[in-house]
């Protein structure tokens, strides 16, 4: 139990990266971005490939973030230069990247077993630390001994990394080309006529948001051991829940706040499914469904407690003027209250 | 300064639905001229607007800002020299962003926009300075969202953007029209401090005609996509509602179309 909670904590921290991604085009440029299925996988297949063929693979992840940058910005292209509808230049150029991420893999799985990946170097960095060693007898000694964790270093770095990313993230949106593109999927018109060319804003973040995405990507393929053509299905409906959830747990108040939630809602994304997965009745290949359940509850939940309350808080107002109109007409005697039950 | 010459626009030309909507305009506005514009619904004042700021290009004719020539320079690049106020209170300003973050992308109109901090302590104080101006109490509610403010404190708020990088021309499309009359003269009286304050060359476009006779030291009526009357300084001083009317009726034989313009 403690294992697989600490395995949906370890890849709910990796897919923040690729949630924040979503967050950036789905909220702050207020772009529903379909790529994200697709370039989820260029990330990955273009790591698997680069350490496949015996390069670094720290140096192997970067290059997939700027495959995943370039695939953005062209989805940005598509939709403001060829003016073609937003879902739809997304869901071309997903459809296109399928293709092109067969091309760079030549074959649908590429394995990355027996390699050197990012996450094998940080777990042997980490060996020699002996951090393991104590984190796993703290476990032993509050009686978590059963099933310990392999390794703390890939949560530990991934903590790190998706931190940063995080703070960057923040501090960028706060700078005046960030300001720029906030206002670009908050008002168009606006942002126009102060001079921003809302194409080129556009095109950036879809650029940056997907580059996030295709980072995810690949260190998810060297956390896993393998690359392959599905691993993307679904991407932007994961993405999209780790959003929505994280917001409605934890708040939007600012921007810091929001990149904190998404984080957090992808975490509580990965724990919820890995629950849902343990209940016999359920299968592996149910977890696409189960996603969709969780975002569509996630979407339908809080409107829905919202009108109930509000239904509450009539029935209640109504049942005050009722009880003040009784105690009134109490005193004044039986004729106002006939008066007043009637009205 | 801005010189339009010989401006022509016309929508669907070629189909049934063909209309003229710039017809040969020429208007010039010298530094500091702050002309107000007058006419029914579908003179052309608002494509006239559209055609100066670069939403729309003209079909045919010459737009010169500060002596450059700008006809066909982009909408963004040119808003640059450009500041507009909106009918839409909400048009002018980003909703789910703060009030100093707005202001900040305001400050960046006339720079290159880079990765330093948007708001900064030094803008920040600036901010407040121009804010006060308002009279709104706005200088203490920096990171207030733009979307709590109200419809008249957002188009103060817009019109103190549009104005505070001193553009070489304010362009003001009916902004006070959809306020209510106390907000609306409010805005009215801001726009003529600052505009004075300023020295700002201002086009107006406006339904209410006291408002084009208080403000501004000339006017222009169009009709049918021309610009049929001019009144210079001296002429505007001593024009009244009643005179624009009887003008119009000469020069177009037809009572004004517009129950706006009546009713103002």
């Amino acid at each position: 139990m403690f294992t697989s909670i600490f395995g949906a904590f370890e890849s709910g921290i990796i897919y923040a990266i690729m949630a924040l991604g979503v967050y950036l085009s789905f909220r702050i440029l207020d772009f529903p971005d379909l790529t994200v299925d697709g370039s989820f996988v260029t990330g990955a297949a273009v790591a698997a490939i680069m350490i496949v063929n015996g390069s670094n693979p720290f140096a192997a992840t970067l290059t997939a973030l700027v495959a995943g940058f370039i695939a953005g910005s062209l989805t940005g292209l598509i939709h403001t230069v060829g003016k073609v509808n937003a879902l739809l230049s997304g869901i071309l150029m997903m459809i296109a990247l399928y293709s092109i991420n067969l091309r760079i893999m030549g074959k649908s799985n590429v394995p990355l077993l027996n390699t050197d990946t990012a996450m094998t170097s940080v777990r042997g960095f980490f060996e020699k630390t002996g951090i393991d060693g104590f984190m796993n007898g703290l476990l032993t000694a509050v009686g978590l001994g059963d099933s310990l964790p392999q390794t703390w270093g890939i949560l530990l770095f991934m903590l790190i990394v998706t931190f940063a990313i995080k703070f960057l993230t923040d501090a960028f949106l706060k700078t005046e080309v960030g300001l720029a593109i906030r206002a670009t999927g908050d008002n168009k018109r606006m942002i126009r006529s102060f001079s921003s060319n809302t194409n080129l804003m556009i095109i950036l973040g879809l650029g940056l948001s997907n580059a996030m995405v295709a980072f995810s990507g690949a260190l998810i393929a060297q956390q896993g051991g393998f690359a392959d053509v599905g691993m993307g299905i679904g991407m932007i409906i994961i993405g999209l829940a780790s959003v929505i959830i994280g917001e409605a747990l934890f708040g939007t108040k600012s921007i810091a706040r929001t990149t904190l939630a998404v984080i957090g809602g992808s975490i509580i994304y990965r724990i919820v499914v890995t629950l849902a997965l343990r209940v016999e009745f359920l299968e592996p290949g149910d977890m696409k469904l189960i996603t969709a359940v969780i975002v569509i509850l996630a979407l339908t939940a809080p409107k829905m407690i919202e009108s109930y309350r509000e239904k509450k808080r009539k029935v209640k107002r109504q049942l005050d003027n009722l009880q003040m109109v009784v105690v009134s007409s109490e005193g004044r005697g039986k004729a106002g209250a006939a008066l007043k039950s009637d009205s | 300064m801005l010189r339009l010459s010989q401006i022509h626009r016309i929508f669907n030309e070629g189909t049934p639905d063909e209309k003229t909507a710039l017809d040969n305009i020429n208007l010039t506005l010298n530094k500091g001229d702050f002309v107000t514009v007058i006419g029914s619904n579908g003179a052309g004042k608002s494509t006239l607007m559209n055609v100066i700021s670069g939403v729309m290009l003209p079909d045919h004719g010459r737009v010169e800002l500060d002596g450059k020539d700008v006809t066909n320079i982009s909408e963004y690049n040119r808003s640059k020299m450009i500041g507009r106020v909106f009918q839409d209170p909400m048009a002018g300003t980003a909703p789910s962003m703060t009030i100093e973050e707005n202001l900040a992308i305001a400050f960046s109109r006339n720079k290159r926009r880079t990765l330093a901090r948007g708001v900064t302590k030094k803008r920040r104080d600036f901010f407040k300075e121009v804010l006060e101006s308002l009279h709104l109490g706005l200088e203490n509610r920096l990171n207030a969202k733009v979307g709590m403010l109200s419809g008249g404190e957002r188009q103060a708020l817009s019109l103190l953007m549009a104005t505070f990088t001193e553009p070489s021309i304010l362009l003001l499309d009916e902004h006070t029209a959809a306020l209510d009359p106390s907000r609306a003269e409010l805005i009215t009286n801001l726009t003529k401090e600052i505009v004075d304050k300023y020295n700002l060359t201002t086009l107006m476009v406006t339904h209410n005609m006291q408002q084009a006779l208080d403000l501004g030291n000339r006017l222009i009526m169009m009709d049918n996509g021309q610009i049929i009357l001019e009144v210079d300084e001296d002429q505007k001083a001593k024009l009244t509602i009643e005179d624009l009317l009887k003008e119009f009726q000469r020069i177009r034989g037809t009572k004004m179309a517009s129950d706006r313009a009546l009713l103002s």
